[in-house]
């Protein structure tokens, strides 16, 4: 970070250090060199954590160490309350779902039976009944390794692989004892084909898993699969925290931490769209699997329209539209050509096309129905009106919204386009390169409102008429034209005289953009913590 | 890998030829009928004394891979001209079977003959002949290996 460019106008990594700082401070485990680099942006942050916007949520991106950092944090709370080893906390853990109240709740109550429930402890034999179990697990451990010691004398033959010669053995603190060659297979094998972090006994209906440790030393010489290990243990406990979510970006191992979209009622009024940090593409909503930014509208709304869209509900629409049923027998018919007596083809019913009715009813008024007034063919016509209505209404709604995806899609084309330009301009006229970055900025800006533009219209499909939805509209509406006179601009052959001109309009028109994309998102969102948008369709809470 | 494989193999076809030759060792009702190679064995299983299966031979197919015994074999009933599979339901009639056994119950010190006595249990212990929930459509859409097939175990008489 150099240029005076980057940090004034990139509002969101100002606010990342501002989410880390927050972090840090709570984690009290910054290191130094972050230090420095946070004073630097220190009087940026204060601008911007106040002017939180109405649309935006608060939450922090997490690289992979720091949520292994948060992971490990929580395993020392529960050592240090427990009073036993961080690897037994660790499972204990695991085995709660990484719920530190309730596993305390259930430690406290019987810590006995959680430890077997967990796999620290084997299930109690009849015969031994002990007074020191409850000792154990802070040795379970150790124990192993006193058995591994205590066999090496005897003639051992691994019930695994029959063995005889194998001096090398190991078992958990049930007592199973194998070769190392076997543990080592099976690890493996359980690691890396099934994924499993819990590595269990491999004795029939044994339930002790394998601590940490002990996965590392059987493994000893498999980096690789350690690693796997290790990284399958991290997406167990984002997986099981419901604050954390990982990047859905493929390859990306960040992770966002939101605790106001956490729960599901918060879904019923914010849109938590979250990045992780790493690329400004890489973005997403936290509450939802879509990718990428779907504001203004709820999650479940647009898991409505995307369902919507995707289904063929809509060639039973087109079916409605385009077809008649048989006044007898209610088989479907498409009309497609021909006169208008109709002979149906099951049921061998006369009838007419135009009014429905009874073919014989028409004497000599043969291909041409005058009985249109009639009563009964009225309400057919009425009925068919109405479905073809639904069916041209959601298509202006839908062809909208897949039109600004497309001209989305088609961004990465004018953004290519673009540079070329920006190269020209850096070679005909003496600006500098950071002077023609406005072109670059206007092009991420269309993009991100024509975003924005697409899901306005899965919203306004879906909103009950009215004061509010002619307000919606309204918004929508500037911005549309705001977004299509920029992208207009863009378009535009590049002359040396008239650069200086475009500049100006191109900064102009991006930042009256921008202001209307806020504007919109700011009165959506703003609509839904005031309960003022109203649906036409029954929206329930997730 | 191999090495445990097959020596881990060998050792238990020794196990069950030496049980086979020896009536008072031997697993009433279950019988090797071939084991050619290390890859596919077959074995005949019946329930002795009463039950809904009362006078009916089934065939077992056992498939290994080379990653037994860390993998579970691929077990299923033989379907042919000849033998069919028994009427039962955790017992698809493409002769798959829902053992839990089979699957994430599997443990490495579990052998073949345990296997076939738990699945003998399985059939003894079955009050009603019926075939499973949904078998049309699994068998419809069945891959040819059970094992790669996600069953969901539900109750306990397997």
């Amino acid at each position: 970070m150099s240029s005076d460019y980057e940090y004034s106008d990139d509002e969101e990594y100002n606010e990342y250090d501002d989410d880390e700082e927050a972090m840090d401070v709570e984690d009290g485990s910054t290191s130094s060199e972050e230090d420095v680099e946070m004073d630097v942006y220190d009087d940026d942050i204060k601008v911007v954590s106040e002017a939180r916007k109405a649309y935006e949520v608060d939450y922090r991106p997490l690289t992979h160490q720091q949520v292994k950092d948060l992971m490990v944090a929580d395993i020392e709370y529960i050592s240090t309350i427990f009073g036993v080893g961080s690897d037994v906390a660790a499972l204990l853990l695991r085995h709660m779902d990484w719920n530190k109240d309730r596993l305390t709740e259930k430690y406290m109550d019987d810590a006995f039976s959680i430890s077997i429930a967990a796999g620290i402890s084997p299930v109690p034999k009849p015969s031994h009944s002990g007074p020191d179990r409850s000792k154990r697990v802070t040795r379970s451990s150790k124990s192993s390794k006193k058995i591994e010691q205590a066999t090496i004398s005897e003639p051992f033959l691994c019930p695994v692989c029959f063995d005889d010669t194998a001096t090398d053995t190991l078992g958990l603190s049930c007592g199973h004892i194998f070769c190392t060659g076997c543990w080592a297979m099976y690890t493996v094998s359980k690691i890396r084909d099934e994924g499993e972090h819990r590595v269990l006994c491999m004795a029939e209906n044994c339930g002790v898993v394998a601590l940490n440790p002990f996965v590392h030393k059987v493994l000893s010489d498999d980096e690789d699969t350690c690693a796997r290990y290790d990284e399958l243990l991290v997406r167990n406990y984002v997986a099981c925290n419901k604050n954390l979510k990982y990047c859905p970006f493929p390859s990306c191992d960040r992770s966002v931490s939101c605790p106001t979209a956490s729960s599901r009622s918060a879904l019923s009024t914010i849109v938590p769209t979250v990045s992780c940090g790493a690329d400004p593409k890489h973005k997403f909503c936290f509450g939802c699997s879509i990718d990428g930014d779907h504001r203004p509208v709820l999650c479940v709304v647009a898991r409505m329209w995307l369902k919507k869209c995707r289904d063929d509900s809509e060639t039973a629409n087109w079916i409605k539209s385009n077809t008649k049923e048989c006044s007898k027998c209610q088989s479907t018919i498409e009309k497609n050509g021909g006169c208008n007596h109709m002979t149906c083809k099951k049921c061998k019913y006369e009838f007419c096309w135009v009014c429905m009715g009874p073919w014989a009813e028409h004497g000599t008024a043969w291909y041409s129905c005058n009985r249109y007034d009639d009563k009964s063919g009225v309400e057919a016509r009425d009925a068919q009106s109405k479905s073809r209505a639904s069916l041209e209404r959601y298509l202006h709604y839908y062809n909208r919204w897949a039109n600004h995806e497309q001209s989305a899609k088609l961004s990465v084309e004018l953004y290519m386009k673009t540079e070329k330009k920006m190269e020209e301009m850096q070679l005909t006229t003496d600006l500098t390169w950071i002077e023609v970055q406005f072109m670059k900025k206007a092009v991420d800006i269309v993009e991100n409102c024509r975003t924005t533009l697409k899901w306005t219209y899965a919203m306004a499909y879906y909103l009950e008429n009215g004061n509010q939805k002619a307000m919606f509209e309204d918004n929508q509406r500037d911005l549309e034209r705001a977004v299509e006179d920029l992208s207009e601009l863009l378009e535009q052959p590049i002359e040396s005289e008239t650069i200086p001109v475009l500049r100006q309009k191109v900064t102009d028109k991006s930042v009256y953009v921008q202001k209307r994309n806020e504007i919109l998102l700011e009165d959506t969102a703003k609509g839904y913590l005031e309960e003022r948008w109203k649906w036409n369709v029954v929206v329930d809470d997730l | 890998m191999s090495v445990v494989y097959s020596r881990r193999l060998k050792k238990e076809l020794q196990e069950i030829q030496i049980e086979q030759a020896d009536p008072a060792k031997r697993a009433a009702g279950i019988q090797l009928l071939q084991a050619e190679d290390l890859k596919t064995w077959y074995f005949s299983i019946e329930v002795l004394g009463e039950s809904l299966y009362k006078n009916e031979v089934f065939h077992l197919m056992v498939r290994f891979d080379p990653e037994y015994p860390f993998k579970s074999p691929a077990v299923q009933f033989v379907v042919s001209d000849k033998v069919k599979p028994p009427v039962h339901p955790h017992v698809y009639t493409n002769g798959h079977i829902c053992a839990s056994i089979l699957g994430d119950d599997w443990s490495p010190t579990l052998s073949v003959m345990a296997i076939c006595i738990t699945i003998q249990s399985m059939l003894a212990s079955c009050k009603k002949k019926e075939l499973p929930e949904g078998n049309d459509d699994y068998v419809r859409t069945a891959p040819d290996n059970p094992k790669k097939t996600r069953f969901v175990y539900h109750g306990d008489s397997v």
